[in-house]
């Protein structure tokens, strides 16, 4: 459905995306995970036909993104990272506004964003502004969603967002990817990568790895081990400098740690810090930090 | 078409539910209108005035009889020395002097030839000019009288000396330029402001994705100001006429033509500039400094263009308002046909079609 072949874009001497290829099949729930500045957006904006590539081609359902823009336009459905609705327009307005723009009306598409859009109906008559961060997500979907499109972009939909609106927020992505619409959705969550289909992991404009979730996790290419001691920081900091230990990372209340030759650098180095051992499987973050250190090429 | 309806639709809830601007818009001509008629009059009442009488015969006392019941003077000060008018000039107690000659009446009768000074404060010219001018006016009045009466040619020599300023200049028909800038001041700015906004709010990223047409965009955003600015202009005409009475001795129909290609000229100034900048800030300030200046000064709003310099003759001639200013002083104020407008509207339509293709070219279908 999305075909990016040898992408690349700099912004005066800034490099923003870099050889990026990537496939994206009909119907799937695609992620692009990466830390802010690592060029997902931009890589949004020349797929939407917004931003020319400096090189590389790039196809979205069958149209090329440079050539055949115009017809793009008609198929694809775009929601920005920040709000881009009418905040002067009520939430009813809003919608009959983009339903018109691209030739439809609320009543002809109005099953496709029912489940979404039935949540905020009850305030159709509120001003977009004063909608609440979650409301205004919703708005911003059914509105992207109003001309039933075949490819759906969705850039960070979830930043800025509760915990609560983000889980309901990925249930309708879920009910999307079953009505048959291709999502393509970015995010520097990566506890929400594990809920797309395949992802692609980014940064500094290059895309480090393409794969299932489970399978990224799965490829992780050695041991990780969760540490525990008294005192974390001092623990990094010894850590970074021993020789046996290749990777170590604060993880929330534990340091998350690989090790060049683990036989080298058991607990009892480490006993004045009281640490305690014990292996995990990775998690998504894992591979992301691992990969962006460089030391596993997939 | 639909989708054009839909969009105009939206700007002018974008414009009704800005209450703030659309008062502003509505407001500013109004006000300008009413400064400019009323405090900025060029009428002037109740004109401080001191009188040196060393003659005091019937002729003076007559004058000054006149002098006193006209509304315009009123006589603060009977001097008995020429020397107290300069003090009093520069303590402000008056503004006004009317300095009589020895044996007036004598002289008038006898010689036919009687002399009075008058002494204006001319450092506001234009009340200077007025006091002197109706001053003067009820002298040569008085004197006509009295041909009349006798039917003897009788001659009373006024000398009028201007004080602090001695060369005079003052605009009067201001009506034709503020209109020249105000339709500056809300076609270009709301416009460019308006288009700016879409930038800003990042509303313009998902226009711009979707398959509304740009000139779409574009037409949409006009459509308001221009109904607006057609307002406005109704408005303007209909206060100068029955509030300043400044008549419109020309073609109502070819001012509202010559006008409304101006307004469709600013409408695409303001496009030009939302093609160029990217903030609502840039936008305000293109268009305030960028415009409101140059068109302030060079259109001959403010300095009447055959004094200025050869160079910035040649520049005044880019300057819309130059020709919008010149046509509608023409139309409105001497009733010229449409005959004498013709070089004023087709430089403006010239000028206009210019702008319009250059940013509808300059207008982007993408982000950058």
């Amino acid at each position: 459905m999305i075909h990016v072949q040898h992408i690349n874009k700099n912004y005066g001497r800034i490099c923003a995306l870099k050889d990026i290829s990537i496939d994206v099949q009909a119907g799937e729930l695609f992620g692009l995970i990466g830390p802010d500045g690592a060029g997902k957006t931009t890589l949004f904006r020349i797929l939407t036909s917004l931003l020319l590539a400096d090189s590389g081609e790039a196809t979205v359902d069958g149209l090329n993104v440079r050539k055949d823009f115009k017809e793009l336009r008609n198929h694809i459905g775009y929601m920005p990272g920040r709000f881009s609705l009418y905040q002067d327009l009520t939430v009813e307005e809003n919608l009959k506004f983009f339903a018109t723009i691209f030739n439809t009306t609320i009543a002809e598409n109005y099953h496709l964003v029912a489940p979404i859009y039935s949540q905020i109906e009850k305030f159709k008559t509120r001003r977009a502004g004063k909608l609440s961060g979650g409301m205004k997500q919703k708005l911003a979907l059914s509105c992207a969603l109003i001309h039933k499109p075949t490819v759906l972009f969705l850039d960070e939909p979830t930043t800025g967002v509760d915990p609560v609106s983000r889980k309901e927020f990925w249930g309708m992505l879920k009910a999307l990817k079953a009505a048959g619409i291709t999502v393509l959705v970015s995010t520097p969550y990566m506890d929400e990568a594990i809920l797309c289909d395949r992802i692609a992991l980014m940064q500094h404009g290059q895309i480090l790895s393409v794969d299932a979730p489970d399978k990224i996790v799965a490829q992780f290419p050695t041991k990780l081990y969760r540490v525990r001691s008294n005192n974390n920081y001092a623990l990094l900091n010894r850590m970074r400098q021993h020789p046996a230990v290749e990777t170590v990372f604060m993880f929330g209340e534990y340091l998350h740690v690989t090790f060049v030759d683990q036989s080298k650098a058991t607990s009892a180095c480490f006993s004045e810090f009281e640490a305690q051992f014990e292996e995990i499987t990775p998690n998504i973050e894992d591979c992301f930090i691992y990969l962006t250190q460089q030391k596993w090429i997939m | 078409m639909k989708q054009l309806y839909a969009f105009v639709q939206k700007e002018f809830l974008h414009i009704f539910r800005d209450v703030r601007t659309i008062l502003l818009i509505i407001g500013i001509p109004v006000a300008q209108i009413l400064i400019i008629g009323f405090a900025v009059s060029t009428e002037v009442k109740n004109i401080k005035t001191a009188i040196y009488d060393p003659s005091n015969d019937v002729s003076t006392r007559q004058i000054i009889d006149k002098l006193a019941v006209s509304e315009y003077f009123n006589i603060v000060e009977y001097l008995s020395n020429p020397d107290q008018i300069e003090d009093r000039f520069q303590r402000g107690d008056i503004q006004f002097a009317m300095v009589f000659g020895d044996r007036f009446h004598e002289n008038l009768y006898h010689n036919g030839n009687a002399s009075v000074q008058l002494l204006a404060d001319a450092t506001d010219p234009n009340q200077g000019t007025v006091a002197a001018n109706y001053a003067a006016a009820i002298i040569s009045d008085y004197a006509q009288t009295m041909m009349s009466d006798l039917n003897i040619p009788f001659q009373i020599m006024t000398q009028v000396q201007m004080l602090y300023n001695p060369s005079m200049r003052s605009s009067y028909d201001f009506v034709p330029g503020l209109m020249g800038l105000i339709f500056i001041l809300i076609c270009a700015m709301m416009t460019s402001i308006a288009i700016v906004r879409e930038k800003e709010t990042g509303t313009m990223e998902v226009l711009l994705a979707s398959p509304v047409k740009p000139i779409y965009i574009v037409l949409a955003k006009m459509a308001p100001y221009f109904l607006i600015s057609w307002f406005i202009l109704i408005v303007i005409l209909l206060m100068s006429v029955f509030l300043l009475h400044v008549p419109i001795t020309g073609n109502l129909l070819w001012l509202n033509v010559f006008s409304l290609i101006y307004i469709v000229l600013s409408l695409a100034l303001g496009l030009l500039i939302s093609t160029i900048v990217n903030t609502q800030v840039a936008a305000m300030l293109a268009s305030g400094m960028g415009l409101m200046m140059p068109f302030m000064i060079l259109s001959g709003m403010m300095f009447p263009i055959e004094s200025m310099p050869t160079f910035l003759k040649i520049v005044s001639c880019i300057i819309p308002a130059r020709w919008y200013i010149s046509g509608v002083r023409k139309v409105m104020i001497e009733g010229a046909g449409v005959e004498h407008i013709l070089p004023e509207l087709l430089i403006l339509t010239a000028m206009a079609s210019f702008i319009i293709l250059v940013s509808l070219k300059n207008f982007k279908k993408r982000l950058e």
